[in-house]
């Protein structure tokens, strides 16, 4: 599944991967270093700060990070349809092809 | 009080006990202004890497250094954040430890 990728992220560099998500905490050392890691490797994602969000968001949103990562820890990363959990460049790489 | 008299406060206190911080003086100071930035929000310093909920009595856990501080140094040689390591972590310049979450999920209200 190829989702988000058009003309103009072609021009910018950005390289053709899975949909990729990441739950992420704005104060995570670990979450910081995942999105870090990301950019530089030029890959597109979504990230959700699940601490800044109200509660009546947060309760929907941890239920959801917890069907996929029973800790709820953070960073909780989805690349199509593999989940890798804590910010592990080697597997992000692998899953990505990079 | 900023983070130059957070990490003095702190280094004082912790390295005689065997906690020293990370040799990552950037990830040091990230971390240390997280914890500001979650006293000023929760009005405690609430680990930066968990989710807390604001409560203080169901987060006394994950109040910095947090309870998982010792048995990760033990078995990892870093907390789960990174933020205080052992003296041989610093030394060992290995690569960043992965250090998994020892809190029970159950911990986690919200």
């Amino acid at each position: 599944m190829l989702l988000l990728y058009n003309e103009d992220d072609r021009k910018r560099g950005i390289k053709m991967h899975p949909p990729v998500k990441v739950y992420t905490l704005s104060t995570c050392s670990h979450c910081k270093a995942t999105k870090r890691f990301l950019n530089e490797c030029a890959v597109k994602f979504e990230f959700l700060d699940v601490d800044l969000l109200t509660s009546e968001e947060r309760v929907a949103i941890i239920e959801e990070v917890k069907r996929i990562n029973k800790e709820c820890s953070f960073p909780t990363i989805i690349i199509g349809e593999k989940v890798i959990i804590g910010h592990k460049e080697r597997e992000i790489r692998e899953v990505l092809g990079l | 009080m900023d983070a130059k008299q957070l990490y003095e406060m702190l280094r004082t206190m912790q390295e005689p006990k065997g906690y020293y911080f990370n040799r990552d003086n950037d990830l040091v100071f990230d971390l240390l202004n997280s914890l500001l930035f979650n006293k000023d929000r929760y009005g405690y310093m609430a680990c930066p890497c968990r989710l807390a909920s604001g409560d203080r009595q169901k987060d006394e856990d994950i109040i910095c250094p947090c309870i998982y501080r010792t048995p990760d140094i033990e078995q990892y040689g870093s907390c789960y954040c990174g933020l205080y390591v052992s003296k041989d972590w610093n030394e060992a310049k290995g690569e960043a430890t992965y250090v998994p979450e020892r809190r029970p999920p159950e911990k986690m209200l919200l």
